[in-house]
């Protein structure tokens, strides 16, 4: 699928497939694992997320001008917690059950890689239109990513979807999935998986290499490392 | 009094393990885990931190912004006070104590975008822990996440040379082992 760069489509399908935060560039792994209990519970911090990184790439781009290149991180962070307070309140005041559910991992959307690296790597350097669609894009591959992995730990830890019970009624459900050893457990069979389908493609000789296999070393080798890492320090030695 | 720091120290270390039951500091554990030698560096530098992040946090929470009421702010402030703790920790470390430096130095700033810190700090705020609460809860915590890291490291290292199927090598294999080592913490729940 060919499309024209940065257009609103092209940024959609971009964060969704192409690019999607969780499965191919393997960034913010502590949500991933954490909240994945159920589907409700992934879809709800998926969506937070969502909201989050739209309104912040939304703001950066239009303040890109503005900001002076060495304090850049430190107010990408500051704007970002901003955001991530006012979306924190919200949940609170309105649905109090996910705010509940989700917890301390609602603050803690302001450490997620994805949405410093999403910044970083695109709204300090591109329109606001672009940058909105860029947002919602990469969240929503997140949500479908957090998504997927809560509803497998949920059919097959619970035997229900959305709290809603599918199984038939001798299946005895495997309660450690929905326990914290089964989020590694889960989430190491679907990248082993996605370890398959790279491996077969390259052997047809497709490239791959966009695809990466989970934080092989440390954070300086994810996706968006020079954004990710100390945000301070580049505003006293850049 | 000391047996409810007791009680802390026990269920943030090992009950409730930073890492395996309340999945943060991931990227660190399984990024900063191929070796002993550097899990070690990282655990010892994490605890460094956390107890001196959790302290400082605690006093501007307690002094600070409660007399101003603005509680709200938690998410921003803590974030800020962080950067700039671990960006101070590590010139002082550079200028006073430079073998400790030498030691722990690289690791500093990846602890910034380390979760935990943060995570510590809002729990502390959360269960409403005074100073020497908060202070014992973050080394606490942080003493588990060493732990299980360097038991990881450990494991990692005696698996290395493993004939294990070409699709989980790699990442697949270090969460697998993440998830046992997560089954037996769970054994420690019993304890309090």
């Amino acid at each position: 699928m060919e499309l024209k760069e940065n257009t609103p489509i092209e940024r959609l399908y971009n964060g969704i497939l192409k690019e999607n935060p969780t499965f191919v560039i393997v960034l913010g792994m502590c949500p991933t694992l954490a909240v994945t209990t159920s589907a409700t519970n992934g879809l709800g911090m998926g969506l937070s997320t969502t909201v989050v990184l739209a309104l912040s790439n939304l703001f950066i781009s239009a303040l890109r001008k503005i900001i002076p290149d060495k304090v850049r991180i430190p107010a990408f962070i500051v704007v970002i917690a901003s955001f991530v307070t006012m979306t924190e309140l919200l949940l609170k005041a309105f649905i109090p059950a996910l705010y509940a559910a989700l917890g301390l991992y609602i603050p803690l959307i302001v450490v997620n890689c994805i949405i410093l690296g999403r910044a970083e790597a695109y709204a300090s350097k591109f329109g606001l239109i672009p940058s909105l669609f860029d947002g919602i894009g990469m969240g929503l591959g997140f949500t479908m990513a957090l998504t997927i992995l809560g509803a497998i730990r949920e059919i097959f830890g619970a035997g229900s979807i959305f709290g809603v019970h599918i199984m038939p009624a001798a299946y005895t459900p495997i309660g450690i999935l929905i326990m914290p050893p089964g989020a590694f457990l889960v989430l190491a069979c679907l990248t082993a998986i996605q370890n398959k389908i790279k491996i077969e493609g390259e052997k047809r000789g497709k490239d791959m290499s966009k695809i990466q296999s989970g934080c092989s070393s440390d954070c300086a080798s994810c996706g968006t490392a020079a954004s990710c890492a100390r945000p301070e320090k580049e505003g006293v030695s850049a | 009094m000391i047996k409810d720091l007791l009680v802390i120290l026990i269920s943030s270390s090992l009950v409730s393990n930073v890492v395996l039951s309340q999945f943060l500091g991931i990227c660190p554990f399984l990024g900063v885990s191929k070796k002993v030698e550097t899990a070690k560096g990282m655990g010892f530098a994490v605890i460094f931190v956390i107890t001196i992040a959790s302290a400082v946090t605690g006093l501007i929470y307690q002094f600070i912004m409660v007399p101003l009421g603005i509680e709200y702010l938690q998410t921003i402030v803590f974030i800020l006070v962080i950067a700039a703790l671990v960006q101070f920790i590590e010139m002082f470390l550079k200028k006073y104590m430079v073998s400790l430096y030498n030691a722990l130095g690289i690791y500093l700033p990846l602890i910034t975008t380390n979760c935990a810190v943060l995570g510590v700090a809002l729990t502390n705020v959360q269960k409403e822990y005074g100073i020497l609460e908060g202070v014992v809860n973050g080394f606490a915590t942080s003493v588990g996440f060493t732990i299980s890291i360097i038991i990881l490291a450990s494991l990692r290292e005696k698996m290395e040379y493993n004939d294990i199927p070409e699709s989980f090598r790699g990442m697949p294999q270090v969460m697998i082992t993440a998830g046992l080592m997560a089954i037996a913490f769970c054994g420690f729940s019993g304890l309090i």
